[in-house]
């Protein structure tokens, strides 16, 4: 475990390979950071053409079907994946679709009040290379820590309970 | 702010803290030990090790002036756990969009345009 990366865990710096997280303490934020080989263009349209954007967003396990998609400003998205009779729907409103950024507002259906607002920022960094800066702002702490513990499979109240019972645990002791 | 992994971020979020919590990583330490390196008060070292007892990060017995501070492991790595399986999915959803860019790449402007050509008459079909 590295020492001070408390809220900051993956590969450090500007390193190539991994994907970086960080949440933010002082708002509720999750930002997550990623360099590709590939131009802002490609990376534009990897976002916003709902073909090419299917083909990567849902787990390995899940497919990925577009209900709904209008990648302009002003206009919404639907998407869902879906694991055999399980379907989890997210939905969304395009506000700025641009070269260099995207900003939109993000939902689970199945928790429709935890609505995020996403900015996300291609980065071009010459030679074919980009980074993006994926920044979620979630409306609540507490909607961030739920993004943050849940996953899809594992529900946000079964990590709290375990937290809740190490902190019990703790507290008596 | 009151639920429990947003008291673990906040009590995180100072890097006094956060580098006592380091520091218990390697073992338990008195709050003597714990405030030498820093130059403040022990009132301010007893106040930062209140915060992240209530986080439940650490735990001291009733005679707290003399009794090691303990950091409580689990809570910690829970939380950067958590963290971790977040940054993983993520980073597994990029090296999917690194396989859709390298085909983008592998394939000409033309094929390209026919690719999207061929989706807006799909959608132009359905509707």
């Amino acid at each position: 475990m590295s020492s001070t990366a408390n809220t900051h865990s993956g590969t450090a710096g500007d390193s190539i390979a991994e994907a970086t997280i960080e949440a933010v303490p002082e708002v509720p934020v999750i930002r997550i950071t990623r360099q590709f080989a590939a131009t802002p263009e490609q990376l534009f349209r990897a976002h916003t053409d709902p073909d090419l954007f299917a083909r990567w967003v849902g787990p390995r396990d899940l497919n990925t079907k577009i209900d709904h998609w209008d990648a302009r400003d002003g206009g919404s998205f639907r998407f869902l994946n879906v694991r055999g009779d399980d379907e989890y729907a997210f939905r969304g409103c395009f506000h700025t679709v641009s070269p260099d950024r995207i900003v939109q507002t993000f939902t689970w259906e199945g928790m429709p009040d935890a609505v995020s607002l996403e900015t996300l920022r291609f980065e071009d960094l010459g030679n074919g290379r980009t980074r993006l800066v994926a920044e979620s702002l979630c409306d609540s702490f507490e909607g961030r820590d739920g993004w943050l513990a849940s996953g899809m499979e594992v529900g946000v109240n079964e990590g709290y309970a375990k937290l809740d019972e190490l902190l019990a645990d703790g507290a008596a002791g | 702010m009151t639920d429990p992994l947003s008291r673990v971020f906040a009590a995180l979020a100072d890097p006094t803290r956060r580098d006592m919590v380091a520091r218990l990583t390697v073992g338990d330490a008195t709050v003597g030990a714990l405030a030498a390196p820093y130059d403040v008060s022990m009132q301010a070292v007893s106040k930062h090790l209140k915060v992240l007892e209530q986080a439940g990060l650490v735990s001291r017995s009733r005679e707290a002036q003399r009794r090691p501070v303990h950091l409580e492991a689990e809570v910690f790595d829970l939380m950067t756990k958590w963290i971790e399986r977040y940054r993983r999915q993520a980073e597994e959803r990029y090296q999917r969009l690194d396989e859709v860019l390298a085909a983008m790449n592998g394939t000409t402007e033309s094929q390209t345009d026919h690719l999207i050509g061929h989706h807006i008459d799909q959608e132009g079909t359905a509707s």
